[in-house]
């Protein structure tokens, strides 16, 4: 009789709140030129890379998957267009649940053609700070008089500065070292045989991200080459090959993530046969590769850089929430 | 040997760690970004009673605890073995020392308690929350002391003590919590 379990536990400041987001959002690239897409949520190929699992549904005989981002898609229009263009929609992942994680989520994620890692960087924090000061029931600390400061650290610059090494010249077993020494807990199952980058991960959670301004933006750029996922790669100053790669943070939560995209179809290819030698590794499923992307590639993709937000992590720090189910309607306990 | 890898991690999944058997009570997914996730659980260990905290790296897998619960009613104790019986089947089970605990305090016979069996053996015996024990002893409350709150101790007929209101008289019958080990009221 008492059963309010149907009801939303989210707020309904929290669903006016949300409207905001995405109507200050709409304005913002309206005004750029920046133009709205929409592309498929189900399709014919799950997600290669070894981190991610795709969710799956059917149609008629076949298996079909739900996309980890519209990455693959929004390209695929690029390469036929040459349009700046964003995107919000729904992105689905599997064995993701957690305080920063539901299994559905809201995701915008743009193409700038001609633009360069930093320039989409600069672009990134001018939408954040748009947001911010339109957004109508956040935190006063994001008032017109004080905006948000973002800092900027290279991954190298973050590892030296909190961990106290340089990630590209380390090794699993100095990383395992440096975790004894710091008194980090060994997850079950990380080994010093395990990949240099499952080290990595692992001292970026447990020493870098805690080291982070707790109330600020921070990016953090130029991932070890390894992490490329689709980034472009390439020498920094101090000749080391890095990822033109970049991650937005809010404390230690990871809002953003963004590319130099890879424009090769040959290197695409080669890294997507890597990702699933890598899932054969770690026991997951083979993912058949998305010959679209390829001959996109191909045909010919316009250099440009682009970047994933998710928005309810980024409601999340609007409304200074811990937990994700806060700023969903029905988050995955209620679905 | 069954293992379960962390994608099928969930609350109540029975596993062995550090070779106890462990109730999983939380599973949150630790990534950074785009990279390694890792599994942050909470478990209980389910010979101790006591709370754990360890990570796993995402796609480990751990061995699956062959563990059962279930409600069995309390016979006698010889001295060494405590004996109980499932009322469904009549089996009988004896439970040592180390998996009755503290709920030897509790009970004197035909109370229903929670066993959990591991590979078929009884590893902890739960009392009813609320059991009824006679006073085997205790002094007289003094005359005229109405101080508040005021307590005394007792000992109950299963040989355990616990702090009870001056008026209470040896024979009573005393309703005890035995999550917290206090009295209650008079039954």
């Amino acid at each position: 009789m008492n059963d309010i379990r149907w009801r939303s536990s989210a707020s309904n400041e929290m669903f006016l709140e949300r409207a905001l987001l995405l109507k200050n959002i709409r304005a913002f690239f309206d005004a750029r030129g920046v133009v709205e897409v929409e592309t498929p949520v189900l399709s014919h190929h799950a997600t290669t890379d070894p981190h991610l699992d795709s969710l799956s549904s059917r149609f008629r005989d076949e298996t079909c998957y739900l996309n980890t981002s519209p990455e693959y898609a929004m390209k695929r229009l690029l390469a036929g267009w040459q349009q700046a263009i964003y995107q919000i929609c729904k992105a689905f992942r599997d064995d993701e649940l957690g305080p920063n994680h539901n299994p559905e989520f809201s995701m915008l994620e743009w193409y700038r053609p001609g633009y360069s890692m930093e320039q989409l960087m600069v672009e990134l924090a001018e939408l954040v700070e748009a947001i911010c000061q339109g957004s109508k029931f956040a935190l006063l600390k994001f008032s017109a008089s004080k905006k948000p400061m973002f800092e900027r650290l290279s991954y190298q610059q973050a590892f030296e500065n909190f961990a106290g090494f340089n990630p590209h010249q380390a090794s699993s077993a100095q990383c395992y070292q440096i975790a004894i020494e710091k008194n980090v807990e060994i997850p079950q199952g990380l080994t010093v045989d395990d990949a240099l980058d499952d080290w990595l991960d692992w001292l970026l959670t447990q020493l870098v991200l805690p080291s982070f301004e707790k109330d600020e933006f921070t990016f953090m750029y130029d991932y070890p080459a390894s992490q490329c996922a689709l980034a472009k790669v390439s020498e920094n100053k101090q000749q080391v090959l890095v990822a033109k790669r970049f991650e937005l943070f809010f404390g230690d939560i990871e809002l953003a993530n963004g590319f130099h995209e890879l424009t090769d179809a040959d290197e695409q290819l080669q890294r997507f046969q890597l990702e699933n030698t890598m899932r054969k590794q770690a026991g997951k499923k083979y993912s058949a590769i998305d010959e679209h992307l390829i001959a996109a590639l191909n045909s010919g993709l316009p250099e440009c850089s682009g970047v994933a937000v998710g928005l309810d992590r980024l409601l999340m720090v609007l409304t200074a929430n811990t937990c994700i189910d806060k700023v969903l309607s029905f988050p995955w306990n209620k679905a | 040997m069954a293992t379960y890898s962390t994608n099928q991690f969930k609350n109540g999944l029975k596993i062995i760690l550090d070779n106890d058997p462990c109730s999983i009570t939380e599973n949150i997914v630790v990534k950074p970004g785009k990279g390694q996730a890792f599994n942050r659980v909470k478990m209980k260990n389910l010979k101790t009673g006591r709370v754990l905290e360890r990570t796993f790296k995402s796609t480990e897998s751990v061995e699956a605890a062959d563990v059962d619960e279930m409600n069995v009613e309390y016979l006698y104790t010889d001295g060494e073995y405590w004996h109980f019986m499932d009322p469904t089947s009549f089996e009988q089970y004896a439970a040592d020392e180390i998996a009755v605990g503290d709920t030897a305090k509790w009970i004197k016979g035909q109370e229903v308690c929670v066993m959990v069996l591991w590979n078929g053996a009884p590893i902890s015996i739960t009392p009813p929350n609320f059991v009824e024990l006679a006073v085997a002893q205790t002094d007289p409350g003094l005359k005229g002391d109405t101080a508040q709150g005021a307590t005394k101790p007792a000992t109950l007929e299963t040989g355990s003590e616990v702090k009870v209101p001056l008026f209470v008289d040896e024979g009573d019958i005393l309703k005890i919590d035995t999550r917290t080990g206090e009295y209650v009221s008079r039954a």
